[in-house]
């Protein structure tokens, strides 16, 4: 009991040492993005803005759908898969990019990893401001409950930090992991109502995607917030946070207990 | 001299290194590999059994010929690599000069990679800050600040690297065949560096296959042959058997 808890002791003594270079890692990713491009950090609220368009007026001349604002609840469920996507795909080679270094000097390796999807988060958040445009453009009711997000962001980053560890780990002993997730993420995203709403699915899928897919937990909380204005019930509240912890307990343990071994993969 | 504290205790130390082989050359022998667990990871003990300790302020010069484990050895002393058998104790901080220039970022500016890599050794933004005058002159690269390090020539790139690793005074410095890339203004300027640093109570250890760096620097020398200790004992015994045996 003594020895694990000086051990974690330990760990956070480690992880607070080494917290300026998390800071400049996430820094870095964010200026190296744009960096060079014209309108650069604009790009982070124009991209998502662009693709809302392109998707809005693809969804909305070929399928009839009855959502009211379709634009805003699109964009709610848009945002979230994307960040969730787009960090864990970049947190998959966190460890294996970072060889070079980590061959010649020692570093808590799970920076890398929470870097990643740290910098992926702090981009989401620019995107937000795209939001906010198209709930003004559309005249959407705003209600006081939107302020509530983050609160949603913070189970979903948790998540995302759990499943990054857990394939960046992965990454290492088994390099097959970035291609069966490319599949894993593209069912995913159809098997999430971004785009369509959730009564659109049969019975029995319906059902599954309520009960196992965390996305849908982080995804409905934020539109309840965002789109419809009311505070999320308690049970898709409860699922989320229950899923996020599980995810960075499953996420740690798995890096924990092969962390020491990657040197000799990488 | 007993009295002086050991910094790093090595005992019976092993080092596993992998050595996957790629050579598959049929789906008959995939499968076999697959089998034995052998498809990734071959064992190869690139360190066998060595033992030595280091006292506070002692200069030790690793020697030996390419691929004997040296940077193995040294790379276990980080904490890079965790040793296979036998322990590693290291008592104080330890300065990792082991490829410079390592956390480099290529996109980056010389100024951005100052702090970056600072970060990588363990220290704070803070610290960096207000050390950073100090690097950029020891360096003599105030000039080019702030393009992009990819710019950079290898020898601008090891200035900065070892600036930055020995801005500190650290209590073990490490130091693997870097300086081989800088001119010999700047290699004078950092055999001063390292003398100052030692004469401060650092502990050195040092590998280079110079072996007349190896004498003027080091007071204590291991031969490292096949992953094993050759021969332990003072610089100079050790460098003058190593080159007879060379010689032959």
């Amino acid at each position: 009991m003594n020895k694990s808890s000086s051990k974690i002791v330990q760990y956070v003594q480690e992880f607070w040492k080494y917290r300026d270079l998390l800071k400049l890692l996430v820094s870095r990713d964010i200026k190296l993005k744009y960096r060079r491009s014209f309108l650069g950090y604009i790009w982070s609220v124009l991209n998502p803005l662009l693709i809302m368009v392109v998707m809005t007026v693809v969804f909305s001349t070929m399928f009839k759908r009855n959502i009211d604002n379709f634009p805003v609840y699109l964009f709610c469920g848009q945002l979230l898969f994307n960040f969730m996507n787009s960090s864990t795909h970049q947190a998959i080679f966190s460890i294996t990019g970072n060889a070079a270094l980590l061959k010649k000097t020692y570093v808590p390796k799970y920076i890398f990893t929470i870097a990643k999807i740290t910098s992926g988060m702090i981009d989401m958040v620019f995107s937000l401001g795209a939001l906010v445009i198209v709930m003004l453009v559309t005249r959407a009711k705003i209600s006081w409950t939107a302020l509530l997000f983050p609160f949603v962001l913070l189970q979903l980053y948790l998540f995302c930090i759990g499943l990054g560890l857990f394939l960046a780990q992965g990454n290492v002993f088994f390099k097959d992991i970035q291609y069966i997730y490319n599949a894993i993420t593209t069912a995913w995203m159809y098997l999430t109502p971004i785009f369509y709403p959730i009564e659109a699915l049969p019975e029995w899928l319906c059902w599954c995607v309520k009960h196992f897919n965390p996305m849908y937990f982080y995804v409905g909380q934020f539109r309840d917030l965002v789109w419809t204005g009311t505070v999320p019930g308690p049970l898709i509240t409860l699922a989320g946070w229950g899923a996020a912890v599980l995810m960075l307990t499953v996420g740690t343990w798995s890096f924990m207990r092969s962390k020491d071994k990657f040197i000799l993969y990488i | 001299m007993d009295e002086k504290r050991v910094m790093i205790d090595v005992d019976h130390v092993t080092i596993r290194f992998n050595l996957a082989n790629q050579k598959v050359d049929n789906l008959k022998e995939y499968f076999i590999k697959l089998i034995k667990r052998e498809l990734m990871f071959q064992e190869f003990l690139a360190v066998k059994d060595v033992s030595f300790q280091v006292r506070q302020g002692e200069a030790w010069g690793l020697i030996g010929t390419n691929g004997s484990g040296k940077s193995t050895m040294l790379k276990a002393i980080s904490g890079i690599l965790k040793p296979y058998k036998g322990t590693i104790s290291v008592n104080g901080s330890v300065a990792p000069l082991i490829e410079l220039g390592a956390g480099f970022d290529q996109e980056m500016t010389a100024r951005e990679n100052i702090f970056l890599n600072g970060c990588v050794l363990g220290h704070s933004e803070q610290f960096m800050r207000e050390h950073f005058d100090e690097i950029v002159d020891f360096a003599e690269i105030r000039d080019f600040l702030d393009s992009p390090i990819k710019n950079y020539s290898s020898g601008m790139k090891a200035r900065l690297g070892f600036s930055v690793a020995t801005m500190v005074k650290p209590d073990i410095l490490i130091v693997d065949e870097i300086l081989s890339v800088g001119d010999y203004k700047f290699k004078q300027k950092c055999m001063k560096r390292m003398k100052e640093l030692l004469s401060g109570g650092t502990t050195l250890l040092f590998v280079s296959h110079n072996i007349d760096e190896v004498k003027r620097l080091c007071d204590h020398a291991i031969w490292i042959h096949k992953g094993e200790a050759k021969m332990i004992g003072e610089a100079k015994t050790v460098c003058d058997t190593y080159m007879e045996e060379m010689k032959k």
